[in-house]
């Protein structure tokens, strides 16, 4: 038997839980499942730390924070999309805190926002440095509230079920029986997060492995600009825990092996002594984006300037001068996370950084409304590529996106589902039954494999961190590509050890495996078509950047041979590309 | 030889035995290593039939609660180099149903949490709409229920809690102090509401005051304090209902 | 099926903190049992100066003495801990910042040490005996 509801939501995460109670509060009778293949507060927004974007303050305006976005993007994002979003994203925020999201607040009891990565004007709303935390936390209790969201807890979602060229619900195995079952709706929703997990040095959660993209791809759904991979400037070594940027946003620095601040020798402008009040300088030296900060550490490690340790090179993260009163009060997790995973505490002594993987720009390409091109189809957050984000993400920018975005792909799937009532129920159960008999055939049953799925992971880990990470070549690219078609092959004589129905975390680590090899494909095979630098993608043999043929989006389409990548334009309003200036 | 360790783990599988075991394994000793990281190199090396919960390995997404010799722990938090050359005994949280190996049904503990009504209440009619903007709220009024907001429903509390062992009925130490977070911000108006479920027999009056749900909360929540301050107010509660009747309240 | 498992009755064995925390349940019976006995020494003072000779005579008995140390202890005990958790139970903001636990509890050890100076003022200070 089928379960019915009007929209099914896959992932209770930000984006998830905000669609799910955008459905909720406006069109309370319809039903809403919520399926997570976690309990929602795991969901892995709760690691983010620094803060939320958003104009509030007198001095900001929307234009620049459309400004900064458009730039940081490298001019990839699409302005209406951004537009739409600078826009949306004060009302998202205040919301937030209408459902008791316990922001950090000035003395007279606004809230109080901190300067963030290229960011020209300090517009960051945060919760301490535990500001995902705070709002996945506030919205999944805030969604407690509403009895139409049914959650469906430890349900991984496995396939999309598309009849009649319509997506109509999912099928999802029920981690506590073994049990796959159909969970029909009129419209999806893919709220499933990011796949940071295909690499191997990365600040996201075991959980994070692209199941919604792997989803929609084999649907054949395109992915959007699936080459753009953040580094996340500060890890720490080893294990890759995130140190928020919100650390050099109250004035943290970035020195090397000689207490040097390195990245004014790469075009990120001259620093200010950290005594001068006006340290840090917005959108200059430690407050660059992402991309820069990393790009500049990988040449500061060839040009020698780093410290190598056993969890390999790092510079230093300094913020000993701001005190150990303000780190307590606003970066307590930082100092918790040092003193708990580096073993020193940062109030008396720098911490050992480098780039980490942090966020996938790319994702299941998506209208402003956050329809995909499978009617029925919706998808919001970081599974979702809008784009907001183009070839460089802004720190701040994804969890205002959860909201905003989420918000959005929960109205219009609901409209949708309102519009499109009827299902073909019967043909959908008999895909459900497909999709249990293939999980048993391939997995639960499956016998003689060889192929441990640590092995495979490894290799995957190994090769992507080797041909798809900061710097890019097409000989790199290529070897990567060709060893994920291997692992592809290999990946059929998967061993098998656990044939229980109860909670088999072996079989979802496979499954796990199987999105992420395709998805792994796709990033390698769009990076290798996009022959140009731009934002995190970053080509030593075209290191510049070129608008004329790629002032585009890729979408990766899966198909019998492989991966077809093709391009759309991007949306251009009102700021044509520039050159991208950061510090001067 | 290379050092190593030994871990010996709570094995259930409901569908090959009806009571639990503990298997033994031998991992590497490795000075970095929590044993989150000894169990999942069982898991991908070893042993792949093992189950666990396990997300952020940072602390925050609260997966990973565990016994660790006893003792309800966060594994991504308990490092190997604590125990060594012990052997550390891994079990699922205690109090809870096993679903299997170290997997609790945590059903129960999400119940308690709506339980409590884990959301800003406000009086009919005095909802602030949006375009008014965010509600003013002073760092010191932040401050007053900021401790009960960093719970991460890791539930170690309630594995460390005899009461919740005893009688699963008890309301238990995330909940109330999850109660009391919203109790206590100034911009909610729920507290009469959820003083039915608060100041019930299974909610604060249950509690005997082991404390050790505070001690062993690794986010420094201190439930245990929450839920006698919520015994405290009740009390006066009571006190004023008796002594000025006229003000009642709803 | 979920397999739930039993606690054993000698869970308060297990581990110190629950040990202690029965201890310190079971110094109620001590101070109880020392309010009892407090209620028959009034009684045996209103049924007049026979009977209140006699209960003092039982009072100052080795074994009253030892019982009395032994009681002591366990009041002490009882009294100390329950000090040490009031800070829990009474939360104060100066602002942003908590009032500090120590300060709390001090409060209470202060005000303990200020009664406990009265009655021995009372009794010792002001020259009658008892």
């Amino acid at each position: 038997m089928s379960l019915r509801h009007d929209i099914v939501i896959v992932g209770g995460g930000g984006a998830g839980l905000r669609a799910a109670i955008a459905i909720a509060e406006t069109n309370p009778s319809l039903s809403v499942a919520v399926v997570s293949k976690v309990y929602p507060m795991r969901s892995h927004t709760v690691a983010a730390e620094g803060g939320a974007a958003a104009v509030i303050k007198d001095n900001d305006s929307l234009d620049e924070h459309f400004k900064d976005t458009i730039g940081g993007s490298d001019w990839l994002a699409d302005q209406d999309a951004v537009e739409f979003f600078v826009k949306t994203a004060p009302e998202e925020m205040i919301q937030l805190e209408h459902w008791g999201c316990p922001w950090s607040r000035e003395p007279d009891g606004s809230v109080a926002v901190r300067p963030f990565g290229g960011m020209k004007i300090e517009r960051t709303w945060f919760a301490a440095d535990k500001t995902g935390f705070h709002m996945l936390h506030a919205l999944y209790q805030t969604s407690l509230k509403y009895s139409p969201i049914t959650s469906y807890n430890e349900w991984f979602a496995t396939k999309i079920l598309v009849e009649n060229n319509r997506c109509q619900g999912v099928a999802a195995l029920d981690l506590r029986t073994g049990k796959v079952e159909t969970v029909l709706a009129g419209a999806v929703i893919m709220c499933t997060g990011g796949a940071g997990k295909i690499f191997p040095f990365t600040t996201n959660g075991a959980i994070k492995t692209g199941d919604g993209m792997g989803m929609a791809y084999r649907a054949g759904v395109g992915l959007k600009d699936m080459e753009f991979i953040q580094y996340h400037p500060t890890g720490l070594p080893g294990t890759g825990i995130l140190i928020t940027e919100a650390a050099r946003g109250e004035g943290g620095i970035l020195i090397n092996k000689d207490g040097y601040r390195y990245l004014q020798d790469y075009d990120l402008g001259t620093p200010l002594e950290i005594t001068d009040p006006d340290h840090p300088v917005k959108k200059s030296m430690e407050l660059g984006p992402r991309d820069r900060l990393s790009q500049a550490f990988m040449r500061e490690r060839d040009k020698g300037g780093t410290i190598s340790t056993d969890g390999g090179p790092v510079v230093h993260l300094d913020i000993r001068h701001l005190g150990e009163k303000l780190i307590d009060k606003k970066l307590p997790f930082v100092r918790e996370l040092a003193k708990n995973y580096a073993g020193i505490d940062p109030v008396h002594t720098p911490i050992p950084v480098r780039p980490v993987v942090h966020y996938i720009m790319g994702g299941i390409d998506t209208d402003i409304n956050g329809a995909t091109q499978l009617p029925g189809l919706y998808a919001a957050g970081e599974t979702a590529c809008v784009s907001i984000n183009g070839a460089n993400r802004l720190g701040s920018n994804s969890l205002t996106e959860l909201l905003v975005f989420g918000g959005v792909a929960g109205h219009a799937a609901a409209e949708f589902a309102t519009n499109n009532p009827d299902l073909d129920e019967a043909a959908l159960e008999l895909q459900g039954v497909d999709e249990q008999q293939r999980i048993a055939r391939d997995f639960i049953n499956k016998q003689g494999g060889t192929e441990r799925i640590a092995t495979l992971r490894k290799e995957m880990h190994e090769t992507m961190e080797e041909g798809a990470g900061i710097y890019r070549t097409d000989a790199a690219l290529r070897t990567t590509s060709e060893k994920l078609v291997e692992l592809r092959e290999r990946f059929a004589n998967l061993l098998i050890e656990d044939r229980s129905l109860t909670f088999n975390t072996e079989l979802t680590s496979a499954l796990e495996l199987d999105f992420m090899l395709d998805l792994a494909l796709a990033v390698a095979e769009s990076g290798l078509a996009r022959t140009e630098s731009r934002g995190s993608h970053q080509r030593t043999d075209y290191p510049e950047r070129d608008d004329a043929n790629f002032l585009k989006h890729s979408l990766a389409f899966k198909t019998i041979d492989g991966v077809r990548i093709d391009y759309k334009d991007v949306v251009i309003t009102k700021w044509p590309p520039e050159e991208r200036v950061y510090g001067r | 030889m290379a050092k190593t360790i030994e871990l010996e783990i709570f094995r259930y599988r409901p569908e090959e035995e009806s009571e639990p075991t503990l298997q033994s394994y031998e991992v590497p000793f490795n000075e970095e290593w929590v044993v989150l990281d000894a169990i999942n190199y069982i898991k991908d090396e070893i042993d792949g039939t093992i189950s666990h919960r396990w997300s952020c390995r940072m602390g925050v997404c609260g997966s990973c609660g565990m016994m660790i010799n006893r003792v309800p722990r966060l594994t991504c938090a308990a490092f190997l180099k604590e125990y060594y050359p012990r052997k550390i005994r891994v079990e699922p949280l205690d109090g809870f149903p096993v679903e299997r190996d170290l997997v609790t049904d945590m059903d129960m503990f999400v119940s308690k949490l709506t339980d409590v009504s884990p959301w800003i209440i406000r009086n009919e009619g005095e909802e602030k709409p949006v375009e008014e903007g965010t509600y003013l709220q002073s760092p010191g009024e932040l401050a007053e229920y900021k401790q009960y907001s960093m719970c991460i429903n890791c539930m170690l509390c309630y594995a460390a809690c005899p009461v919740f062992a005893l009688d699963t009925n008890f309301l238990g130490p995330a909940a109330i102090a999850l109660g009391q977070r919203y109790n206590m911000d100034s911009r909610d108006q729920g507290r009469d509401q959820r003083q039915e479920v608060i100041a019930s027999h299974d909610g604060v009056w249950h509690c005997t005051f082991v404390g050790e749900c505070s001690a062993v909360c690794p986010k420094d929540v201190d439930p245990a304090g929450a839920i006698q301050r919520a015994k405290l107010s009740s009390t006066a509660d009571y006190f004023k209902d008796l002594l000025m009747p006229w003000g009642k309240r709803k | 099926m979920s397999y739930i498992r039993k606690v054993p009755n000698t869970w308060w064995l297990q581990r110190k903190p629950y040990f202690l925390f029965i201890v310190r349940e079971l110094t109620s019976v001590a101070v109880a049992g020392y309010c009892g006995f407090l209620l028959y020494l009034m009684y045996a003072l209103s049924k007049g100066p026979d009977e209140y000779s006699a209960a003092i005579g039982l009072i100052t008995s080795p074994a009253s003495y030892t019982l009395h140390m032994i009681g002591l202890l366990l009041v002490l005990y009882h009294t100390i801990t329950w000090f040490n958790v009031t800070p829990k139970v009474l939360v104060f903001h100066l602002g942003e910042e908590k009032v500090p636990a120590v300060i709390i509890a001090g409060a209470h050890y202060a005000g303990w040490l200020a009664t406990s100076a009265l009655v021995a003022w009372l009794l010792l200070g002001t020259g009658t005996s008892v």
